[in-house]
């Protein structure tokens, strides 16, 4: 048992000739709430990405839980360790909300279907869905299927969380209530939450630590407070101007 | 004496009645087996071709190539004289199994490799950032997602199947076309062309254009099932 959930030591990423993640060392601890922020292009969601292995390191380690991931306990760490709410939310189509939260809890985790279904109507009532348990996913607005997402993320019960940019697809009007669920989840002590966003309000409330990448590099790194007040960069500085207007 | 309206040809037929019914077992036989070997070869090559092993992709790529691009008469003949004559005769039947399986096979396995295609990258990336291996996001996220999409093509291929067992002609089948042929062309029983060409058109008939019906009402039900769902979701919106 270590006290760090994700650890990236000297990660290098290529895509073909394009040289993405440079060396990027990062450490998030358990119950640590990181928000990366950054331009596009910089990184932000291959660096996540890497975390679950998404997209396997061309060097580099990345360890979960002090466990080195390699292309073989990869599965296994992932079911255990880790899930994720994208952009697209990336529901099952063909399954209805509620099987689309029992589904890796049954098939994987080698849950009941009672239990499974159990734990996915506590979830819909954390997201607020219940009522939408037997429809299918494009019955509902982006922001419900969001929530839905993170509720499936949810009942798999893994103590890391990632988010790539979960609020960027969505229509303004439903961006609050998917905020709303994620700063709840936040105040949960044990749960590791990696989010890559743009929402500044949301990285101000919840972030312990906020990491801005710029071409692949993690340039600065610090407290909301130490960010939005007085950051080093005037990379950052310029990014936060133009964001937060 | 062949003609449509000769009662004496259509009584030559109906004599001949168990002949035809052994024609359209053998062909029925061929074809239902036939399709499950096509199935379970397009499945297999399908997903060689869809995976990530360069190695199995090209073999994958080897076999729909080859068997598409030469006659399948040519590949039953090859099935049948090469095992005859290498001593390990299998029969006609099994033969055309065989065959048609490999055959059909081939272009199923485009059918499966299109559908899986069509499918959007979320859904591979959601199901392994669940844990799901290759094999189990494609038996519990991908495949029943490329139904409607391939339920069409793959009805087409079952339809060609069945009227492709009429190529066991050539190795001497007993399938209907075959025992049609040597009925009308019969030294005793020749002659009544027209009631038997007709006989046996109206059973391939009767034979495929169920399944079509079967794959175009399937595939209504569920667009019209996809309808309703996306008018609830307007209607929620
Ligand atoms: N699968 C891929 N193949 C090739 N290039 C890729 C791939 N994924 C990402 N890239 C490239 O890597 C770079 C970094 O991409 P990444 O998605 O990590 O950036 P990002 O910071 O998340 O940007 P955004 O804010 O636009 O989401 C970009 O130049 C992108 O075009
Ligand atoms: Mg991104």
């Amino acid at each position: 048992m270590s006290d760090i959930a994700i650890k990236m030591e000297m990660v290098n990423k290529s895509f073909g000739d394009l040289h993405v993640l440079k060396d990027v060392n990062l450490e998030v601890k358990k119950g640590e709430k990181l928000v990366i922020i950054g331009p596009s292009g910089s990184g932000k969601s291959t660096t996540v990405r890497c975390m679950n292995f998404l997209e396997k390191p061309t060097s580099g380690k990345v360890s979960i839980d002090g466990e080195l991931m390699t292309e073989k306990n990869c599965r296994r760490i992932i079911r255990e360790k880790i899930s994720m709410v994208f952009q697209q939310f990336n529901l099952y189509p063909h399954l209805t909300v509620l099987k689309n939260l029992t589904l890796a809890p049954m098939k994987l985790h080698g849950i009941s279907k009672g239990q499974a279904e159990e734990t996915a109507y506590h979830y819909l009532d954390v997201v607020g869905l219940r009522d939408k348990a037997d429809v299918y996913p494009i019955a509902l607005s982006g922001g419900q299927q969001q929530r839905i997402a993170i509720a499936r993320a949810l009942c798999v019960k893994t103590p890391i969380i990632l988010f790539d940019e979960p609020t960027s697809a969505l229509d303004p009007e439903t961006i609050q209530e998917v905020l709303d669920v994620m700063v709840r989840l936040a105040k949960e002590d044990n749960i590791t939450m990696v989010v890559v966003t743009h929402e500044m309000g949301f990285a101000k409330q919840v972030a312990d630590r906020i990491v801005f990448m710029e071409d692949g590099r993690i340039i600065e790194e610090g407290t909301p407070e130490h960010f939005f007040t007085h950051p080093d960069s005037p990379r950052v500085q310029e990014f936060l101007g133009k964001i937060i207007r | 004496m062949g003609g449509l309206f000769s009662a004496y040809a259509w009584s030559k037929v109906w004599g001949f009645r168990m002949g035809f019914l052994t024609g359209l077992g053998n062909t029925l036989l061929t074809a239902l087996l036939g399709i499950l070997l096509a199935l379970a070869l397009g499945l297999v090559f399908g997903l060689m071709e869809t995976g990530r092993i360069r190695g199995l992709r090209v073999i994958a790529g080897i076999y729909i190539e080859f068997i598409q691009n030469t006659p399948i008469l040519l590949q039953m003949c090859f099935i049948y004289y090469a095992l005859a004559f290498s001593g390990h005769s299998i029969g006609i039947v099994p033969t055309g199994i065989i065959a048609l399986g490999i055959y059909h096979g081939a272009y199923m396995a485009e059918v499966f490799h299109a559908g899986i295609g069509s499918i959007p990258k979320g859904q591979f990336e959601a199901a392994q950032s669940q844990g799901f291996t290759y094999m189990e996001s494609m038996r519990y996220v991908i495949l029943p997602q490329t139904i409607k999409i391939i339920l069409p093509p793959m009805v087409n291929q079952v339809v060609n199947l069945f009227k492709n067992t009429s190529c066991l002609y050539i190795v001497g089948g007993m399938d209907l076309i075959s025992v049609t042929y040597s009925f009308v062309t019969g030294e005793k029983t020749g002659g009544a062309y027209s009631p038997a060409y007709l006989l046996c058109g109206v059973l391939f008939f009767l034979m495929c254009y169920p399944l079509s019906r079967l794959a175009t009402s399937w595939e209504m039900r569920l667009k019209r099932k996809e309808m309703a769902a996306a008018v609830t979701a307007a209607k929620a919106a």
